[in-house]
């Protein structure tokens, strides 16, 4: 299928909720989609399946603070040129490109690449939500080399990386991110077809589409959260899912550390119960917790919405009083194994909980 | 003694207040050509209190005519846009999430060139002033009038748009207007850009405003200064607003909460305006309304304005009521204005909220016969509705857990006569119908800063110290005295992902206006 103008919007929203809070606003890569496709025309849609063994996929993502994002957007031809410049290293045509994160700007940033460049975008990527750093995701998992990998600027300065481990490959990029205006573009993780097919979590811009699509239905409807929900549950991997708690923000602690917003967000019930549930959040939420006991946690989904409209609040968009709904959403079985929690599980955000999955809590 | 004027949509109020107390007030219809409304509801305010005009010390007027030409997309002028962001910011042209129909009436030539700053000051690309010329050029031969210029991270340093203002004005000639977006708006290009677009559509239809304002003083020999306030309750002088009149658009409502709880006697609280469709909740710190913070559409376009965060509620004096399956539901569907028609106390033959406040006994409107057939158990259990409604909407707005004063203003305010748990009093202040007429007459001159500290270089406590002096610099340079200036917004955010603990703060303060006896 050919992604649309009309289509963006859906997108968007669908990508704020698996943004799980982070991620960055989807806004801007809206923006940026939408004055790629009315340049360049709809980008194609590919399921993993469609692609050959040997073809070459490559990925294309932001990197960066979100408040500078949100003034110096992206240019177009820093992606065309972070794609071209890794081709060239690699001598590999690219066949396909490919989002690293579903949640957030960095789902519609592969479609303005695909726009722009005329390549498929592939119906997959590598987190199946939102994470804070590029050695967090699934194309890791299962041993794809994130680098070489080429980070460009608005100036079209570019570096190519090489590196032993692609939690390195993190740490270099983000101080190179800063010296380039904390706002960078990154192809990275080359992949064949047949390590997509392997690694990727499948259907999750399809995904994103039709949790938009719900919740505008819903809206519709009457009860956008209930579309919502019902939606989720048609779906093969994020088919587990609850409202797991239905309150008002009532304390809110933020702080920048290591160059991430953490904090707290405490709720109370609205039905007049003594109940409230704690948040813990980096960039992304982390854990929620009704007093001692675990009500869901990393990687399995945690998303704040509003609880009339359902519309996905990030992290900076909490507000003390806020009437929200929270979500726990089952994370798809790839995200799930020892090798992947090693990775992006409770221990690599230094919490002491282990991994319990939502259907068990 | 000063005067409040407040130019709506349908009618133009004033007031003449001397002190803390309102001596006159009277509501006018407005007129098309605006001076006239006002000038007969000064004469009449004037007349009324039969003070003479040498008494009147200064004039506060706020206008929603500004932000209503830009949505009815009337009288605007098409304007020469240039962005100061090159290589940066390219993927997303101006005006790319316009309405199409706004977009045809106001988007003139565009360009983008080279120049901008990063989000720390260091240059990221050096002016190129050639280009700037070529650009004015350009608007100079499509006879374009008014020119918006946008620079990247400008709220961080303004110096590039400044210097390209200098080269427009010299190619374009000086009586070109032009409107600078670190003038207007915060961190966020597009957002910007879209005020300072807005803004500078407005160049023409703000002179005119601004200068019948002026005639209606003249015609009654008031030769006070007249100042007009702004989105957040802060005054402007005429010239600023003939230069900024998107700062007006959201003055409306920061007016009514201002004016209410003036009168309310309360400088922090909460304050419901119960309208005939909806209640429009606000929460006051120190007098002035909490703005809003996210993103605000005007006439469908996003912009990052400085408005008020109102939440609005479906319920007011008009609300039908309609029960089903049991259940009784209220609002969000009115009768509106046809309340005087349609309500069943009014001899009409649809149940409104109205109509229960009669039923319950403590409203006085129209004939309570004609209520008097109403299940006592369904008046009960929609009065018990309503005051839940209000008492959800004050709980949504409330900044902590704290029991805070209510004040009712607006016609629907008859629905509420029980306690608001979560409140500490309710108050129903007089003269509640001319409340933005009040609201301008008390506003202040402010000040503001919006700016990205370094903590690890500076440390928190000088970084904060810093904000404060430069916001309280402006308010200065504006009118405001400084012996009373104050800090009435504080705030910290911290910037994910860039480290050396960078914050963006921002501080607003305001004083009340330096003039003369």
């Amino acid at each position: 299928m050919k992604i649309s103008l009309e289509d963006l919007p859906y997108i968007a929203t669908g990508a704020a909720f698996l943004g799980t809070g982070g991620g960055g606003d989807p806004y801007i890569g809206r923006m940026l989609a939408t004055s790629a496709i009315e340049e360049f025309g709809s980008p194609e849609l590919v399921g993993v399946e469609s692609l050959a063994d040997d073809a070459n996929v490559y990925t294309i993502a932001m990197l960066g603070a979100p408040t500078v994002l949100v003034e110096k957007g992206a240019c177009g031809d820093d992606i065309d040129l972070a794609l071209a410049r890794l081709q060239e290293y690699t001598g590999r045509r690219a066949d396909a490109v490919i989002p690293i994160e579903i949640g957030g700007v960095n789902s519609l940033v592969p479609v303005m690449a695909a726009a722009r460049t005329g390549l498929p975008l592939v119906d997959a990527d590598g987190m199946g939500r939102a994470f804070p750093e590029i050695q967090m995701v699934t194309y890791n998992v299962h041993g794809v080399s994130c680098t070489p990998l080429v980070v460009t600027d608005e100036h079209l300065n570019s570096l190519v990386v090489n590196t032993g481990s692609a939690k390195r490959a993190e740490d270099l990029v983000r101080v190179c991110a800063v010296e380039m205006g904390c706002s960078v573009m990154l192809s990275s993780y080359l992949m064949t077809g047949r390590q997509v097919k392997d690694s990727a979590v499948t259907g999750t811009m399809t995904l994103a589409l039709e949790i938009g699509r719900a919740i505008a239905a819903g809206r519709k409807a009457g009860d956008p959260v209930a579309a919502l929900l019902s939606a989720l549950r048609a779906t093969p991997y994020y088919n587990h899912c609850k409202v797991i708690f239905d309150g008002k923000v009532s304390d809110l602690q933020r702080d920048t550390r290591g160059g991430f917003s953490v904090g707290l967000c405490d709720l109370v019930a609205l039905d007049g119960s003594e109940a409230s549930l704690q948040l813990t959040f980096q960039n992304e939420h982390l854990v929620a917790r009704q007093g001692d006991v675990v009500r869901a946690i990393v990687p399995d989904l945690i998303c704040v919405v509003d609880r009339e409209t359902a519309e996905p609040i990030p992290v900076e968009g909490l507000k003390y009083g806020q009437r929200v709904k929270v979500l726990g959403v089952s994370a798809p079985p790839i995200l799930r194994t020892p090798a992947a929690l090693q990775v992006f599980g409770p221990a690599a955000f230094g919490l002491d909980d282990i991994f319990q999955p939502i259907e068990s809590l | 003694m000063r005067i409040g004027v407040d130019v709506g949509g349908t009618n133009t109020d004033a007031v003449l207040v001397d002190g803390l107390r309102v001596v006159a007030s009277c509501k006018q219809p407005t007129t098309e050509d605006v001076s006239s409304g006002i000038e007969a509801a000064l004469r009449t305010v004037l007349r009324t209190a039969a003070v003479g005009a040498e008494a009147v010390t200064s004039v506060m007027i706020g206008t929603t005519h500004f932000t209503n030409a830009f949505v009815a997309r009337q009288a605007l002028l098409p304007v020469g846009i240039l962005r100061v962001a090159l290589p940066a910011a390219r993927g997303i042209p101006p005006l790319v999430d316009w309405p199409r129909d706004i977009r045809q009436a106001i988007g003139g030539p565009s360009f983008q060139v080279r120049g901008g700053v990063q989000y720390d000051g260091r240059v990221n690309a050096e002016l190129d002033e050639d280009a700037v010329r070529e650009a004015a050029g350009h608007f100079r031969n499509a006879g374009i009038q008014t020119v918006a210029i946008s620079s990247l991270f400008s709220p961080i340093s303004a110096d590039m748009e400044l210097r390209a203002a200098d080269i427009v004005r010299s190619e374009m000639g000086a009586e070109v207007s032009i409107t600078l977006s670190h003038t207007i708006g915060r961190i966020g290009l597009l957002e910007r850009e879209n005020a300072t677009i807005m803004n500078a559509s407005l160049a023409r239809l703000s002179r005119e405003v601004v200068r019948s304002f002026g005639e209606a003083m003249r015609a009654l020999k008031l030769d006070a200064p007249f100042f007009i306030s702004q989105n957040d309750g802060t005054l402007m002088s005429a010239d600023f607003v003939e230069r900024y009149p998107v700062l007006t658009f959201a003055s409306g409502p920061t007016n009514s909460m201002r004016g209410a709880a003036r009168l309310g006697g309360h400088e922090t609280a909460m304050v419901a305006d119960i309208g005939g469709t909806t209640t429009d909740f606000g929460w006051l710190a120190g007098g002035f309304p909490r703005e809003s913070s996210v993103s605000v559409d005007v006439g469908g376009v996003r912009t990052n304005f400085r408005m008020p965060d109102i939440y609005a509620l479906g319920l007011g004096g008009g609300s039908r009521i309609v029960e089903q399956a049991g259940d009784i539901a209220i609002g969000p569907g009115s009768v509106g204005y046809r309340l005087l028609d349609e309500a069943l106390v009014f001899g009409g033959s649809t149940l409104t909220a109205t109509d229960i406040a009669v039923a319950a006994g403590y409203a006085e409107i129209g004939d309570r016969d004609r209520v008097a057939h109403l299940d006592p158990a369904l008046v009960e259990r929609c009065v018990a509705r309503m005051h839940d409604m209000v008492a959800a909407g004050v709980d949504r707005m409330k900044t902590s857990a704290e029991p805070v004063p209510l004040i009712l203003v607006g016609g629907g305010a008859v629905l509420i006569n029980r306690e608001i748990p979560g409140t500490s009093e309710v108050i129903v202040p007089e003269h509640a119908g001319v409340a933005n007429a009040i609201g301008a007459s008390i506003a202040q001159i402010g000040g503001e800063t919006d700016r990205v500290f370094s903590y690890e270089q500076s440390g928190r406590d000088a970084a904060l110290a810093t904000a404060r002096a430069e916001a309280c610099e402006r308010a200065v340079a504006a009118g405001a005295r400084p012996d009373s200036i104050k800090v009435i917004d504080l705030e910290e955010l911290p910037l994910a992902y860039v480290p050396g603990n960078a914050v963006r703060v921002k501080v607003k303060v305001a004083g009340d206006l330096a003039i003369g006896s």
